[in-house]
């Protein structure tokens, strides 16, 4: 065990306790926000759950962190179900994290567009429907990597997952009830796309190995966050030459309207430095000026990840004045925080 | 004229621990298999569900066929994640509802089993033949042992006619481009892999025929 630890280059007691073990340390560093239901292996906001708030919760499998553990807290979610690493949570916790937070106003479930996401969240939903309580469900397919078509599982769920947890979290303190909030994540949804590569692989730590070969000088195109290959290889070339592709594919995609105000979301995969992330900040701003779009809010950083991945995405949120000020509400989680 | 066989609660305990077996023994290979076009977590996933299921029957006392299999499925359910574990979850409880509370079943009531199967798969998949899914295993798998066993045909000889059919199933998923599941991101990139799911499919239907076999 200690020698194939080593050649992970991770840091691991057994790698079947990660995921329990990092959730346990979350709860150690945040008991102001968070607790940890270790029986039901779910993050619960400490206050949940609060009487007439409608509540949010999210979950996936690990290894996107800090989505969503990293998200619950005031202004965000109110309960993560964490699967094994890139594996689908089980519909108990979500059921488990749906009663731990409904404080009888509703429960929104916000799912990624995965096959088994997808899946394990409606019996979970069916579930708790017949416990009496009232769920709605909004599936998250933002990347545009992936044809959207009878021939596919339909787009990913990606970087819009971030900004529709926080968008509707802070619509869902601020009083709104639950078809306003489940419509806010519909729209956010709606009004986003994005684009991720890789230069990279990762490494799943249940099995020590990467998941494709990437040869050096050669990027990934079009991958989602569980380290599944993308849709081509190029060679790499300049860093404005990437951002050329990425911003493209969104923005033809999105078509946002000239002159529409937008949120930039440059997000990192695990194995990118803030340094990098930033540069391609600059080359994206400047790219969506010039295509006559005002880059008003932003949000830089790794936010939803895949392990140690090298690489970037880029999500554009077509604002309108409301998400401007839900954007700007206070929110206080482990991740993301700042006041109003 | 071999006499038919009667099954009941104890083949489909050797069943669940047949599978057990084989998928702990083809566990880094559906992993690899699962790395090509998915994510890689497969062979783990579904190891520990069947873990989980052998543990699960281990401690029933007694209870008829139909039950083992509902018990079966909630287990997967809720120990798998992933899509495997909602698929052939439901798939063994829809399975198991075809039995009811009946002690011992015929060929023609397995073939049942199966098909109920196969319908919940297809239904919560959404999934058809050629999308390459555990579906291009199963459905072939079902078609023979119904055949099979509508021509008379004794038990095992049926099943191992249906447990070729799946391998050969599973086989025909290589030139398929994916269009459900994970491996469908690819698009044409998912040409040429054999699909883990077909794949793991393959092995509970072989471990079924297993278990009808080695029964006294």
């Amino acid at each position: 065990m200690a020698v194939e630890t080593n050649l992970m280059r991770k840091f691991l007691n057994d790698p079947a306790d990660l995921v329990k073990e990092s959730l346990k340390g979350l709860a150690a560093a945040h008991p102001d926000l968070l607790r940890y239901d270790v029986a039901n292996q779910i993050v619960v906001r400490k206050d949940a759950p609060r009487k007439g708030k409608v509540a949010l919760i999210s979950g996936g499998g690990s290894g996107h962190e800090p989505l969503h553990g990293g998200f619950v807290g005031l202004g965000m979610l109110d309960a993560a179900a964490p699967g094994e690493v890139f594996t689908s949570p089980v519909p108990g916790q979500m059921l488990a994290a749906t009663k731990a937070v409904d404080g009888g106003a509703g429960v929104v479930h916000i799912v990624k567009n995965y096959t088994g996401d997808v899946l394990n969240f409606k019996l979970a939903a069916e579930d708790a429907a017949d416990e009496g309580i009232k769920v709605t469900s909004v599936v998250i397919d933002d990347d545009v990597a992936v044809q959207d078509s009878l021939y596919t599982a339909g787009r990913r769920g990606v970087g819009a997952t971030v900004l529709a947890e926080k968008l509707a979290g802070a619509a869902a303190e601020a009083g709104a009830d639950l078809a306003h909030v489940t419509d806010t994540v519909k729209r956010v949804n709606a009004r986003s796309r994005s684009f991720g590569v890789a230069l990279s692989s990762c490494i799943p730590p249940a099995n020590g190995k990467v998941i494709f070969d990437l040869p050096e000088g050669q990027i990934e195109l079009g991958i989602g966050i569980h380290g599944e290959p993308g849709r081509r290889r190029a060679p790499l070339g300049r860093a404005s030459e990437v951002v050329d592709v990425i911003f493209e594919a969104v923005i033809s995609d999105l078509k946002p309207k000239h002159g529409s105000k937008v949120l930039a979301f440059v997000n990192g995969m695990g194995g990118t430095p803030l340094l990098e992330l930033y540069l391609i900040y600059g080359e994206v701003d400047a790219r969506l000026r010039k295509a006559g779009l005002e880059p008003v809010r932003n949000l830089i950083g790794s936010y939803i990840t895949s392990l140690e991945m090298a690489g970037a995405s880029l999500t554009v949120l077509e604002l309108d004045d409301e998400l401007i000020k839900l954007w700007d509400a206070p929110v206080h989680t482990p991740a993301l925080r700042w006041r109003a | 004229m071999i006499s038919e066989r009667v099954m009941d609660a104890a083949t489909i305990s050797s069943w669940m621990r047949e599978i057990e077996a084989s998928v702990r023994v083809e566990r880094d290979h559906l992993v690899q298999l699962d790395a090509a076009i998915g994510d890689g977590d497969h062979g783990t996933n579904m190891n520990r569900g069947f873990e989980a299921v052998v543990q699960a029957l281990g401690a029933d006392q007694g209870s008829p066929p139909g039950r083992l299999l509902i018990i079966a499925g909630r287990t997967l359910v809720s120990t798998v994640g992933g899509a495997s574990g909602p698929l052939w979850g439901s798939a063994l409880r829809s399975g198991g509802r075809v039995l009811g509370d009946q002690t011992t079943f015929d060929g023609a009531q397995l073939a049942e089993v199966l098909a109920a199967a196969l319908a919940s798969v297809k239904d919560l998949g959404t999934a058809s033949l050629g999308d390459k899914t555990m579906v291009d295993a199963l459905e072939p798998a079902v078609q023979t042992l119904k055949a099979r066993i509508a021509d008379g045909a004794p038990v095992a000889q049926a099943m191992e006619a249906a447990a070729a059919a799946a391998e050969a199933g599973m086989r025909a998923t290589i030139p398929l481009q994916a269009r459900k599941g994970r491996a469908s991101y690819l698009g044409e990139r998912s040409v040429g892999h054999q699909d883990p799911g077909a794949t793991s499919t393959a092995l509970i239907v072989r471990a079924l025929q297993r278990a009808v076999t080695s029964q006294p």
